[in-house]
């Protein structure tokens, strides 16, 4: 039981930190969706399991916000915002998506540098855990910065936000308050996101926060 | 107790400051904030004599304010008590001026509000016994004193000389509060008495007596960080440049000392030898440039430089006596350092109060335009004659007790122990003995040119002598030079205890001895005794005027006089500041000042006038300020880039950021 309950929990947060590498490099908008709703749903799968093996019942209304806020509700109504403003079928370049492949690796390797050694005091489990959480995170990070389209943008910062629930969920002992908190925050985050999505497009007739730059008058940064 | 009439002092003068708002307008506003601060500051000087004399037990105040979970901490040891005598023997002095100066106050809102709170804060500052109270006393007293130096804003030099004292001022307060974060330690336990009971190591005592120099140094005014001196203190109106050059810089010395003797506990031998070398340089340049000057003010702020090298030297020679276990000799060169603090704190504030009675009498402060004033202000140039020889150390007065004291200290320097001190100690004595003898040619060069010859411009002609409370004020200073010069035993005894606070030992017991002599060590070495000295002047100067009065031709005989080959009577052709100065100005052209001479002499048979210009200029601005000033401005301009990023670059540092500190985690477990 110990080996299988530690097999699945590496599997799951494997599975996410592979999900955070094609989020990387997907090039398509609605894909990203889909792929980042997937993300979602092996987080509450994987927070779920959480929730079995360290018999803690409050995790699983975690699991279930995670399920029905991030990998339903949110995906839809990126889904209607993509088809509402017309680039659903548009193809972001991402660019150099083989240098930034590369860095995503650079950062895995040193969140498993950084989480592994800590000690012998906490789990290896935990300790598995939030190594695949911290790469994740970073991963996000990454995402934001590598795109140019507000929309694949804010489903980084969501990705980096599965991240900080992925660590919670393995630590123990996390009280349910912050995990509400946190939830919350990033719907309402998401709201205000959406808001400005529109602003945006109202104003410039493109999604594309380079658009911004020029408004403001300075070269964009990348071609 | 003593702490708790400290603080009621203070907040006295607090709600002087606030009252000061409403009275100033009024035609008795001056009176009245300048009369109450003197009766506060009167008290203080009594709670300060009262705490040593008595010798009261020391009691810590802990007051519900400050910060959280350490509050606000007062305490009056002798340490304290002893500056606090300083402080508000100072503060009464220049408040009784202060009242003499209300009639020519064309602001007085710009003043009086902040004259009670720069005292409030000074006394705040000694009484402070945490480090928390400590370093808002400690800028509430800068800032205080930065307005009164913007007191007279239109003036485009002033407005500079606050820029670069707000400047200094700051920097200053960053260095002490480094100081004190290394002091309290991981615990952060920033409570003085927190700090006394756990001593750090040897690496963290030697960097927070750097912070220390550098942060008490800035605002006592060692060189290189004494730049803003000359430019603020001169500026201020001149019963605040007594204050800030005769107070203000006492209380930076207290800063360090509490500091270095009270809170780093044991030091090593290259310590003392850092404190030795900046206190050495800062009293011959100080001096030096003293020399140069031809602002009155100026040159009475160069000359604090130097006296604060003087405290500085008796500092670090207690240090270095301290780390070889001789505290006897500590406690002579710490005794020394003390006594001069006081001596300084007299002779500069009274050396201010007559400049300021020549600036309201003749509306200059440029020597080369004055002159004679000897027969336009009678009393004002006595008082300044003992200021000057006072300052040049000339027994019978008070100066000379203290160096005297110093150089007895420098004397027994061959018993240490370690070599570092060993041979620094000689070399600073001699840069001491050079600065003594250079102070007492820079006083000759300011009386001379000031009071003495004739009057060089017609403002100098009119001069009037000026009122009846600056006099007072004057002759209560000099007094006091003369008495403390002719009872040093007194003050010696009065000093005991705070020595024996911080060194362990004392001078030998003065009381016993007759007549008031003074001995550093043991009465077979060596002992001075001002009384004497004063008779022998007295018998001697009386003796000659008889002798010449009975002896010498009554018969008048007119002529005309000796001309020095220049028929043209004009006073132009009298010796002038500059021209005093020239040999020194030659000697160090090179090496200290920056000095740019350009003549310009007709040739024979043109009948244009010549020109010969001097310009001095402190290199330190040439080759450290001013490079530093363009560095700062240059990054400055570039990190401004920062403010215009899009939000993707801003993600971008974040992200990087964090990356490096990761991998710098990654690295140094």
């Amino acid at each position: 039981m110990r080996t299988l309950a530690f097999d699945v929990a590496h599997l799951l947060a494997g599975g996410m930190l592979v999900l955070s590498f094609v989020l990387l490099y997907q090039d398509r908008i609605s894909a990203t969706l889909n792929i980042f709703a997937l993300q979602a749903i092996v987080l509450s799968m994987s927070v779920a399991w959480q929730a079995l093996i360290q018999d803690a019942p409050h995790l699983l209304a975690t699991a279930a916000i995670a399920l029905v806020v991030k990998g339903i509700v949110i995906p839809t109504a990126l889904h209607r915002i993509v088809r509402r403003l017309g680039i659903h079928r548009e193809i972001e370049v991402v660019v150099g998506a083989g240098p930034t492949m590369l860095m995503g690796l650079g950062l895995v390797a040193l969140s498993i540098l950084l989480v592994l050694p800590v000690g012998d005091k906490i789990s290896i489990l935990a300790r598995e855990d939030l190594a695949f959480a911290l790469a994740v995170i970073l991963l996000g990070l990454l995402m934001m910065i590598t795109r140019h389209n507000a929309v694949t943008q804010i489903v980084g910062f969501m990705s980096l936000e599965n991240g900080l629930i992925l660590a919670a969920s393995g630590a123990k002992g996390m009280p349910l308050v912050v995990e509400f908190t946190v939830a919350f925050s990033i719907l309402i985050a998401f709201i205000v996101f959406g808001v400005f999505v529109f602003r945006i497009r109202e104003r410039f007739d493109t999604v594309d926060v380079g658009a911004l730059d020029r408004f403001r008058g300075e070269r964009r940064d990348q071609p | 107790m003593p702490a708790l009439v400290g603080l009621w002092c203070v907040a006295a003068l607090l709600s002087l400051a606030v009252a000061a708002i409403a009275v100033a307008r009024t035609s008795i506003g001056s009176i009245l904030v300048y009369g109450g601060c003197l009766i506060v500051s009167l008290a203080g000087l009594a709670l300060g004599l009262m705490t040593l004399i008595g010798g009261a037990p020391v009691e810590a105040v802990v007051l519900p304010i400050g910060l959280p979970g350490t509050g606000a901490h007062f305490r009056v040891d002798a340490l304290a008590a002893f500056f606090l005598v300083v402080v508000n023997l100072g503060g009464a002095a220049a408040s009784l001026y202060g009242i003499g100066t209300r009639k020519h106050e064309t602001s007085p809102l710009r003043v009086l509000p902040f004259y009670p709170a720069y005292l409030a804060g000074m006394n705040l500052v000694v009484l402070a016994d945490d480090a928390f109270s400590f370093l808002v006393a400690w800028e509430f007293m800068s800032l205080s004193s930065w307005a009164l130096v913007m007191a007279n804003h239109r003036a485009p030099e002033n407005a500079r000389a606050g820029y670069i004292y707000l400047l200094m001022a700051s920097f200053g307060t960053l260095a002490l509060l480094l100081a004190f974060g290394v002091l309290a330690g991981a615990e952060g336990n920033y409570a003085f008495a927190a700090m006394r009971a756990q001593h750090p190591g040897a690496t963290a005592g030697a960097l927070v007596l750097l912070l220390a120099l550098v942060g008490a140094g800035s605002k006592a005014g060692l060189v290189p960080l004494h730049v803003w001196l000359p430019l603020a203190h001169p500026a201020a109106p001149s019963h605040v440049s007594a204050l800030m050059s005769g107070v203000m810089t006492k209380v930076a010395v207290y800063g360090f000392l509490r500091i270095v003797f009270d809170l780093i506990g044991p030091s090593t031998a290259w310590m003392s030898m850092i404190v030795l070398a900046a206190g050495g340089i800062t009293a011959a340049v100080g001096v030096l440039y003293a020399l140069l000057q031809r602002d009155l003010k100026r040159l009475l702020a160069y000359s604090t430089v130097e006296n604060i090298g003087v405290v500085f030297i008796g500092i670090g020679l207690a240090l270095a006596f301290r780390t070889s276990d001789m505290n006897w000799a500590a406690a002579l060169a710490l005794t020394a350092a003390l006594f001069h603090v006081l001596n300084h704190s007299l002779f500069k504030s009274l050396l201010f109060f007559g400049a300021g009675a020549v600036l309201h009498a003749t509306g200059t402060r440029d020597m080369e335009k004055l002159g004679g004033l000897i027969h336009r202000l009678p009393k004002t140039a006595v008082v300044f004659l003992i200021g000057c020889v006072a300052t040049s150390a000339l027994p019978p007065l008070n100066g000379f007790v203290s160096e005297w004291l110093m150089f007895q200290a420098i004397l027994v320097s061959p018993q240490i122990s370690q070599w570092g001190p060993l041979f620094l100690i000689p070399a600073i004595g001699a840069l001491l003995a050079l600065s003594v003898a250079l102070a007492a040619a820079c006083f000759v060069k300011a009386y001379g040119i000031t009071f003495l010859g004739r009057p060089r411009t017609a403002a100098a002609n009119d001069a009037h002598e000026t009122d009846g409370f600056s006099l007072a004020a004057m002759f209560m200073m000099a007094a006091l030079c003369v008495l403390l010069g002719i009872m040093p035993g007194a003050v010696v005894e009065l000093i005991s205890p705070v020595v024996q606070s911080l060194t362990g030992a004392r001078m030998p017991a003065q009381s016993y001895l007759p007549w008031d002599s003074l001995v550093p060590i043991a009465e077979s070495r060596s002992s001075y005794n001002g009384l004497i000295v004063l008779f022998f002047l007295a018998v001697s100067g009386a003796t000659t005027a008889v002798f010449i009065h009975r002896f010498a031709t009554r018969a008048t005989r007119r002529s005309a006089i000796w001309d020095c080959g220049y028929p043209d009577p004009s006073p132009a052709a009298q010796y002038t500041g500059s021209s005093f100065a020239m040999p020194i100005r030659r000697v160090f052209g090179t090496t200290v000042f920056d000095v740019h001479e350009k003549s310009d002499m007709p040739r024979p048979g043109d009948t244009r006038a010549a020109r010969y210009q001097v310009k001095v200029f402190d290199p330190l601005w040439r080759h450290v300020y001013g490079p530093l000033a363009r560095w700062m401005l240059k990054s400055t301009a570039f990190l401004n880039q920062l403010q215009f990023f899009s939000i993707r670059r801003y993600l971008t540092l974040v992200f990087v950021t964090l990356i490096l500190l990761l991998l710098m985690v990654a690295a140094w477990r």
